[in-house]
């Protein structure tokens, strides 16, 4: 397994680093042994810059959603008698073909589409709305796939916490949101922090959805990559990219790590000093 | 004696009882059904599955629109009957499902046996790069091998999707294995080996029968995931090795053909059925 491994993951994800040093090929693809840094320097670019922001934004803004959506699902499963049914039904369309949901909002949102017809018919609308190849679109698309993804560890959080706590908070005089803020979501983070991870790093490296129900002013990191990759064939500069794209999804798994690792500290400190007392 | 009847009159002010009485309706009202997590809840649900209910109503639409024209399954004999490439595609990722399931089964069943045991130099070395394909976002892994197949010349097509595939699934054969063996009780195998086992004998009878939940559900999950891929697969498919997504995937790019949704609701019926089966192997497994 070690060697499997070593020669189909960690080589590529190496010649990624390589490639990114190099000139780009004549031809497409790479020279080698011409180090440069020009990829990175074309990284500058301010065209580049706006996608790189602009994927951030659409990360954070889509998994601030999911997380909103995803934490009153996992509390109602986790409170509910029939967990394994409700889980059930989550799982349903996660196990569904990720292309054929992607499929299904083109059959809801497009021009021709369920949602254009049903408003056309009810005469809310007269003409078509063109809903499909927008940043909102590929958000709310995008919260629709990973969904699940948040969902699935906040269950398997807050099923574990104790719900007398959040009794005892009431008794004690907090109204039922200062008891959600300040006892359930405290003792939740790690959950949390999981989610996040899960929802975040695959919508950041996003690149069919903004590729389906995208417009061209919705391309993300991913696609810019591709195109790279395919179309330009400029090999080291499809690298440099995925090496940003690397870096930042690191970084990310790296702090969600840290604050977890903190978090465990924090709580095992409080233990030993109650445990003292 | 003061104190005592003013405590008795506060107690029977009126405003001061409804208010007492309206607390804790309230509250038995909260616990009662629609509260603010049902709510939210059902109508995440609604989000979920009103994409593939609307799939399901127009996969019998007799037109090709999404203009309601009748109830046809025109669309089903197309699927069925006139669909060979389709077909081609859905055998190839069977193909690859299985085998590199397998594959990585047998791989990451060795390697996480392997990891449990025996103290070695690179222990956490394989601890670490098994969890880093599931923290890099899927167009990384596909590029990098795209360019590494390129770098290496070596043809694309069904046996470079099979590595591709292989190597994703790795990981979470490895992980589930290994969550397995963490609650292994080491004294079998002891008792295996004063027996008189050897060390393959040991493994096939003893460690492999107590992993299995764990190799049968890394299988599963791995054979599932494959049969999804397809950001990893479109970079490192060539012609003539189209898989089921790569298929979906054009067809929905080049001219969307209500064919699809009727394969759709196949795909969502046998996902539905699947997950009932395979909660149910579980069970069965988990019972003996």
């Amino acid at each position: 397994m070690t060697v499997w491994f070593t020669i189909f993951f960690l080589a590529p994800l190496l010649i990624i680093v390589l490639y990114s040093f190099l000139r780009k090929g004549l031809y497409g693809g790479v020279s080698m042994g011409e180090f440069t840094l020009e990829a990175y320097r074309a990284l500058g670019n301010p065209s580049f810059i706006i996608i790189t922001i602009r994927t951030f934004v659409t990360a954070v803004i889509a998994t601030f959603i999911t997380i909103l959506i995803a934490l009153p699902c996992g509390y109602f499963m986790a409170r509910s008698r029939n967990q394994t049914f409700l889980l059930l039904l989550i799982i349903i369309p996660f196990w569904t073909n990720f292309l054929i949901r992607v499929f299904a909002w083109m059959n809801i949102l497009g021009n021709n589409g369920f949602l254009n017809e049903m408003l056309i018919r009810i005469g809310l609308i007269d003409d078509y709305i063109h809903f499909l190849y927008n940043q909102s679109t590929v958000v709310l698309v995008l919260v629709y796939m990973y969904l699940p993804y948040a969902i699935l560890p906040l269950f398997s959080t807050i099923d574990k916490f104790d719900f007398s706590l959040l009794e005892a908070a009431r008794d004690l005089g907090a109204t039922k949101a200062q008891s959600m803020i300040r006892v359930l979501l405290p003792s939740i983070r790690s959950g949390l922090y999981t989610a996040v991870l899960f929802t975040f790093i695959p919508i950041f490296g996003a690149y069919a959805v903004p590729l389906l129900v995208g417009g061209k002013d919705s391309y993300m990191l991913g696609n810019v990559i591709a195109d790279q990759l395919t179309k330009a064939r400029n090999w080291p500069l499809a690298s440099a990219i995925s090496m940003v794209l690397t870096v930042i999804t690191t970084a990310g798994v790296l702090i969600m790590i840290n604050l977890q690792r903190k978090d465990a500290s924090r709580t095992s400190e409080q233990k030993s000093k109650g445990a003292e007392n | 004696m003061k104190l005592n009847i003013k405590g008795i009159i506060t107690n029977l002010k009126p405003g001061f009882a409804r208010g007492e009485a309206a607390r804790h309706a309230r509250r038995a009202y909260q616990r009662k059904p629609f509260s603010f997590s049902q709510t939210v809840f059902i109508a995440a649900l609604i989000f979920l599955f009103l994409p593939l209910l609307v799939l399901i109503l127009y996969s019998f639409n007799a037109s090709k629109g999404m203009r309601w024209t009748g109830f046809s399954l025109v669309w089903y004999e197309q699927l069925f009957l006139h669909s060979r490439d389709l077909w081609r595609a859905f055998w190839n990722s069977i193909l690859i499902a299985v085998s590199s399931a397998g594959t990585a089964t047998v791989f990451g069943t060795l390697g996480a046996v392997g990891v449990n045991w025996y103290r070695f130099k690179l222990r956490n070395y394989v601890q670490t790069i098994s969890f880093l394909p599931m923290i890099l976002p899927e167009i990384i892994i596909g590029v990098s091998l795209s360019l590494f197949f390129a770098g290496i010349k070596m043809k694309l097509g069904l046996l470079t999707i099979f590595i591709a595939h292989t190597t994703f699934n790795l990981p979470f054969v490895f992980l589930m294995v290994m969550a397995r063996l963490d609650e292994f009780d080491f004294s079998i195998i002891e008792a295996a080996h004063d027996l008189g086992a050897n060390e393959r004998q040991t493994f096939l009878k003893v460690t492999v029968p107590i992993c299995m939940p764990g190799i049968v559900s890394g299988f599963l999950t791995a054979v599932t995931i494959s049969l999804e891929d397809f950001v990893i697969t479109y970079f490192v498919a060539g012609p003539g090795s189209t898989t089921l997504p790569l298929y979906i995937y054009s067809a929905i790019r080049f001219g969307v053909s209500p064919v699809i949704n009727a394969l759709s609701v196949v795909m969502i019926l046998g996902t539905v059925a699947l997950t009932y089966l395979l909660r149910n192997f579980l069970k069965y497994i988990a019972a003996k």
